[in-house]
């Protein structure tokens, strides 16, 4: 599936996006945050405060205990502050 | 409730003219009452503000004002409804985003403007970066807005 990241996330990860394999057992949102924060420094330091971090899959927010088995991108960004 | 025509919503890097996009939307309908414009400009926050940088998500940024347009339609009775969003380097006074609501009459106009605000700055996927002046008192170059809960009880006011 393909990630996405913005806003600080993007920064701390040091990239916009990218294909990634998640092994199994991986199922929801919390999972594979708690996957991702394991692939390096930058990732990290963009998940440490879990709580704060919103998710979006196939252009949809979706809460952490979202399953993540038919998504084809997912997205990580902090809370909104648009308007 | 209802809207009887199809939400207009943009996302875009350009400045727009809100008084055109008003005019555009009422022309010729004579079953309009009230427009409500809200503008949403930049602020020099007191003069340390060289310019604000907007990162959105494209695709679900349009997806998820589409969608707070469906629950405004829900609620209120609309003629109209119009979203314009910018994005990328936006300087102090100019504009950021529009909303315009027509109804036949006031209360559903104001509620539903209200409401799209609301719910765009808890919701729609747009992140505030500061740019600061140089020799201002602020300590760091640029930084991430920060997103206030006072932005999430205002949403919340509204229910499901």
């Amino acid at each position: 599936m393909k990630a996405l990241y913005f806003a600080w996330v993007r920064e701390r990860i040091g990239k916009t996006d990218e294909h990634i394999s998640p092994p199994e057992g991986v199922a929801t949102v919390s999972d594979l945050i708690d996957w991702l924060s394991d692939q390096g420094e930058g990732y990290a330091a963009a998940f440490e405060n879990k709580k704060t971090i919103r998710a979006a899959i196939d252009h949809a927010h979706v809460k952490h205990d979202a399953s993540i088995a038919t998504a084809r991108e997912i997205a990580f960004f902090p809370p909104m502050t648009g308007g | 409730m209802s809207l009887s025509a199809e939400p207009i919503i943009r996302v875009q890097k350009e400045i727009f003219d809100a008084g055109e996009e008003a005019a555009k939307l009422t022309q010729g309908r004579t079953d309009i009452g009230a427009v409500v414009t809200f503008t949403g400009l930049c602020r020099d926050e007191g003069g340390t503000l060289a310019a604000l940088e907007i990162e959105h998500y494209p695709g679900m940024a349009e997806a998820e004002i589409a969608r707070v347009a469906v629950d405004a339609a829900a609620r209120w009775t609309l003629a109209s409804l119009l979203v314009i969003h910018r994005y990328g380097l936006i300087a102090p006074g100019e504009p950021i985003v529009l909303v315009i609501t027509a109804s036949a009459h006031r209360g559903a106009a104001f509620d539903a403007a209200s409401f799209l605000m609301d719910y765009l700055k808890t919701r729609a996927p747009f992140w505030k970066k500061q740019h600061a002046r140089s020799g201002t008192d602020v300590e760091i170059g640029s930084a991430w807005v920060g997103a206030k809960q006072e932005d999430d009880a205002a949403a919340e006011k509204w229910g499901r």
